[in-house]
């Protein structure tokens, strides 16, 4: 288990639970304007905040259109093209998405988007079930430094950093704490 | 599960912990998956190599160990007994140093003698996983039994498992009797008393010569081959008599509980350890093992290489 840092002096409070509910609402209205299909749209999550950011945008697309969009599970460990370059090697977890793809809008849910690398990784990974209609990239917060060519579609918060900082997202279900963004310098 | 792998090797079930066990049959479950997709690959191993270096002659373990590394990206070579310069009389130390030549990153050994993986996995900076060596243990095959009991009745703890057979000489047996142990099964070992002496109690395991009061019992059996082709006359007297005092003939296996699984490590001699009719039933879990061995190989695969490369 992680420590969480309660008392890191330099931990700079960037949304509260307040602010992330708004952003994914806003999320949500911007995912069924843009997608006319609403219903041939699957939110697949990156475990484990990713999971629980699309069951939540899910659960405002239904407030908002009273439809029940698909959700999935998209696991990103064995895609990844580091395996031996990490300190610690990644959990494997089963994926799970609604088949079969080719007619649907597979939208990417991640909490914090950094370099792109999980990203391209959850693309590979999604192709491996076949062939979607389009993929779409929504995180709650974009912190910039991207390494690879990938930009998201809806974005909670655009948040400015520098490489030393870390960018700490906590969700009451994924990590019994409550709901909070903060920025933290390492 | 909040769990760290940090073993390279896999030799045994014997020195793995029950939570070891289980992070290994929940990282099969995510390769499981794998197997369902429209392409049946991912790249977390690719651009390393696997040596499937078999000493014994094995198709079935050899096969799905090779599927399992593919389905990881791996690159693969073969070495059997007879295409290797064992016949010519390297040692088994100097062929091992000449695999880390080729810098082989992951070595899957079956071998004759107990006691050769852990010879070598104490030599090579390379992963060895252990694919059966001699009467010792065959841990991959007693994984692949534990995920196929865990995946059809949801756990392994409380329930009672009853192998039958050739246990003395049977490394199946003993894999399969640690990791029961380990996750809180009940095992009962069941066979002639020259092939399943009972010195095995000591391990925490009970032991009955009497099939039929075993089996209306058991919510598992495992039957193992019976070798019939080493000819060991004086283990037991002759197959007729074996099937007469253990075989899961018909007849038998209506004394099972409707929901009792019936396992079998392959290949199976249909009318010795087990009829026709009860091998194909509704029962037997026999192909699901098979599958099952793929995941199981790609997660210990996963596992170990990975941690060999950090």
């Amino acid at each position: 288990m992680k420590q969480t840092k309660q008392n890191s002096a330099a931990a700079l409070p960037i949304m509260d639970a307040e602010a992330i509910r708004r952003a994914l609402r806003r999320i949500a209205h911007e995912i069924v304007e843009r997608n006319p299909q609403i219903t041939k749209v699957v939110l697949a999550g990156i475990p484990s905040r990713g999971v629980e950011i699309a069951r939540r945008i899910a659960a405002f697309i239904y407030e908002i259109e009273k439809i029940d969009i698909e959700t999935g599970v998209i696991d990103v460990a064995m895609h990844r093209d580091d395996v031996g370059r990490r300190p610690e090697l990644p959990v494997v977890r089963a994926s799970k998405l609604p088949l079969p793809l080719e007619e649907r809008t597979v939208i990417i849910v991640d909490d914090v988007l950094y370099t792109g690398r999980t990203v391209r990784a959850a693309m590979d990974a999604i192709n491996s079930f076949g062939r979607p209609a389009r993929i779409q990239l929504a995180v709650l917060v974009d912190r910039g430094h991207r390494e690879l060519p990938i930009r998201p579609d809806y974005v909670g918060k655009n948040l400015p950093t520098s490489g030393s900082e870390k960018v700490r997202v906590r969700l009451e279900q994924t990590d019994s704490e409550p709901d909070e963004v903060r920025l933290e310098q390492q | 599960m909040n769990m760290r792998w940090t073993r390279k090797d896999l030799l045994g079930l014997r020195e793995l912990s029950a939570d070891e066990i289980n992070f290994i049959l929940e990282t099969a479950d995510a390769f499981k998956q794998v197997g369902t997709r429209e392409i049946k690959k991912v790249p977390a191993l690719r651009g390393k190599t696997l040596v499937n270096f078999f000493v014994e002659p094995s198709t079935r373990t050899r096969t799905s160990f090779e599927l399992a590394a593919f389905r990881l990206s791996a690159d693969v070579i073969n070495i059997s007994a007879t295409t290797s310069s064992l016949t010519k009389g390297e040692t088994l130390k100097d062929t091992a140093r000449n695999l880390e030549a080729l810098h082989a990153d992951i070595l899957v050994l079956r071998h004759s003698s107990a006691g050769a993986p852990q010879f070598l996995a104490n030599r090579l900076k390379a992963s060895v996983i252990n694919a059966g060596d001699g009467a010792h243990e065959h841990p991959t095959q007693a994984l692949l039994d534990l995920y196929t009991i865990r995946e059809r009745r949801g756990k392994i703890a409380g329930l009672h498992a009853a192998i039958i057979g050739d246990i003395l000489f049977s490394r199946v047996a003993r894999s399969n009797i640690f990791g029961l142990l380990k996750l809180g099964a009940r095992v009962t070992l069941v066979g002639p008393s020259t092939l399943v002496p009972r010195e095995f109690e000591k391990l925490g395991v009970e032991v009955s010569h009497k099939i039929d009061d075993v089996l209306p019992k058991a919510d598992v059996v495992n039957l193992l081959r019976i070798q019939h082709e080493r000819q060991r006359r004086e283990y037991f007297p002759g197959i007729g008599e074996y099937i007469r005092l253990f075989g899961l003939t018909k007849e038998r296996a209506k004394l099972l509980k409707p929901d009792c699984l019936i396992m079998h490590p392959g290949p199976i001699n249909r009318g010795v350890e087990i009829d026709s009719d009860v091998a194909d039933g509704l029962q037997s879990v026999i192909l699901d093992q098979v599958t099952n061995g793929l995941a199981v190989r790609m997660a210990v695969l996963y596992l170990c290489g990975g941690i060999s490369m950090q």
